[in-house]
């Protein structure tokens, strides 16, 4: 296995997997515990959008993505606490708009989209350098806020209502947990693609909270196996010529299920 | 020490149109017991809401500590309903207590040795000290009723509000509780609502009941007249059963 790192794009597809496994675990952990993941594919979804204007106005994707994201996640908020609306329809509007202005902007680029595959289905091997430094300053905010904020991040997870009345500013909290999610769709967008990003999302972390039940002890625990998948799957895409991205999904599925059924049988 | 610490004063409470609470007038002295009874959906749960500041009246006043509830949450422990919990939360008992300082911490700090001091004082005088490190999960009802009255309790209130405490406990737990609130009386005021009628009328010493309009009294009789009109239902139904009398005896009995 260890010949494939002569490659420089096999070397920065290890990276990226590393870097993304860092926001992944962290972020996972908080979303599937609060139960967000349907709000996370909204947002990443909605960051298609980006793409689209990325190509239409003819820079980098990844800020159109960054830009798409933190905007949807932040009207997430908005919707949710000012328009009343449930939270249910406001994934499904937001999920939408963001797609159809990404089609949109996307038709309106003179010319054939040469990579657009790549950024809804992954694309880890052709992670340029530029990318890689996108991810980690990413992951520094992600580790950084979450260390500041992890206690008021395990409040608003058990108790809302209690964290409130406790005084934590509880709709600010929130808002900042939805823009770190936006910030880890941008770091998974290049190894999965945002079609893909949920499920590196919810699988490893549903995985840890299976084997712990301590919220920092489930994150180090979701960040090793985010790692474990991402190159488990990039080798074995490499081996059998399969899409890197759709692979290390499938890999963390057959683990999912080999894991709960292990669980089940030694209860 | 007759204080006021708690006064609403003509409190109307809607949600999307309908009408929860209505015209509820209410006055709590320093170191009351008062508990109040009615019918789930009565507006119990919503009339603890209002004195946290968490839902705002449409009309009418709210005073606690001589404040706006807003203001006063840090004189106001807590202890909500546990129905809603989820059994496979990621926290110790010890991480649940110490949710009861964050409005002390403040943003992007961490707790000090000082909290985790506060935490174990909380969870000695529940005798709940040895599960510090035990998932929230794995505890039983007692049990988490414990450690949600320590997390009320760690910030050291003045007021102690609590939401159907006994609702998911055996009858045993229920008169230890029972006593320990009795106990934490003696320095701290308690407002504590229950459709459960039985066991509360031997430990407070003011009841009042609760359906959308609130019947105060102020002691603990409470008339056959009263009980029809916020329950609306046969009262012999009720007395059914119950250890401590609360309603006078009917005529004939």
């Amino acid at each position: 296995m260890l010949e494939i790192l002569q490659y420089e794009f096999m070397r920065n597809a290890l990276i990226a997997g590393l870097l993304a496994s860092v926001a992944c675990g962290i972020i996972g952990v908080l979303v599937v515990v609060k139960r967000m993941v349907s709000i996370s594919g909204g947002i990443s979804h909605a960051a298609f959008g980006g793409v689209g204007l990325g190509y239409f106005l003819g820079f980098d994707p990844v800020f159109g993505v960054l830009f798409f994201a933190v905007v949807s996640a932040l009207s997430m908020g908005i919707l949710r606490e000012r328009v009343r609306l449930s939270e249910d329809a406001a994934v499904g509007i937001l999920w939408v708009t963001g797609m159809a202005l990404g089609v949109i902007f996307v038709g309106l680029t003179p010319g054939y989209a040469p990579d657009l595959f790549s950024y809804l289905f992954g694309s880890i091997l052709t992670v340029p350098f530029l990318d890689l430094v996108v991810m980690a300053a990413l992951d520094a905010v992600i580790i950084l806020v979450v260390f500041l904020l992890y206690e008021e991040f395990m409040a608003i997870l058990f108790d809302e209502e209690f964290a409130t009345a406790s005084g934590v500013p509880v709709k600010r909290v929130y808002t900042v947990l939805l823009s770190l999610v936006a910030l880890t769709v941008v770091v998974l967008m290049r190894i999965v693609g945002l079609v893909l990003v949920i499920a590196m999302l919810a699988i490893p972390s549903t995985i840890a909270w299976q084997f712990s039940h301590r919220l920092k002890e489930m994150m180090i625990l979701s960040v090793i196996i985010t790692a474990v998948f991402t190159v488990e799957g990039l080798w074995l895409s490499y081996l059998f010529d399969l899409a890197s991205g759709a692979t290390i999904v499938l890999v963390s599925l057959a683990t999912f299920l080999l894991s709960s059924a292990l669980k089940k049988i030694s209860r | 020490m007759d204080e006021e610490v708690i006064r609403l004063e003509d409190v109307w409470v809607q949600y999307n149109g309908v009408t929860v609470l209505e015209g509820v007038n209410l006055s709590v002295q320093n170191l009351d017991f008062l508990g109040i009874i009615g019918p789930n959906g009565g507006g119990k749960t919503t009339l603890l809401k209002v004195i946290l500041g968490l839902v705002k009246p449409n009309r009418g006043k709210v005073t606690v500590m001589g404040g706006p509830p807003e203001k006063s949450r840090r004189f106001i422990g807590y202890v909500p309903q546990i129905t809603h919990f989820d059994r496979e939360f990621p926290a110790t008992v010890l991480d649940v207590v110490l949710m009861g300082l964050l409005g002390r911490k403040g943003l992007l700090r961490r707790y000090t040795e000082e909290d985790r001091k506060a935490a174990y004082k909380a969870l000695e005088s529940m005798e709940m000290l040895e599960l510090k490190d035990r998932q929230v999960g794995k505890l039983s009802g007692g049990e988490l009723q414990r450690v949600l009255l320590a997390r009320a309790l760690v910030s050291d209130p003045k007021i102690l509000l609590l939401d159907e405490p006994t609702a998911s406990i055996d009858e045993p737990t229920k008169t230890q509780l029972y006593e320990l609130l009795k106990d934490l009386n003696r320095r701290i005021t308690i407002v504590l609502v229950s459709h459960d009628i039985g066991v509360i009328s031997a430990y407070v010493d003011k009841i009042a009941c609760l359906n959308r309009r609130l019947f105060y009294h102020g002691s603990k009789e409470i008339t056959a007249e009263i009980m029809e009109e916020t329950y609306r239902c046969p009262i012999e139904l009720i007395a059914h059963g119950v250890p401590h009398r609360v309603l006078k005896k009917h005529e004939g009995e």
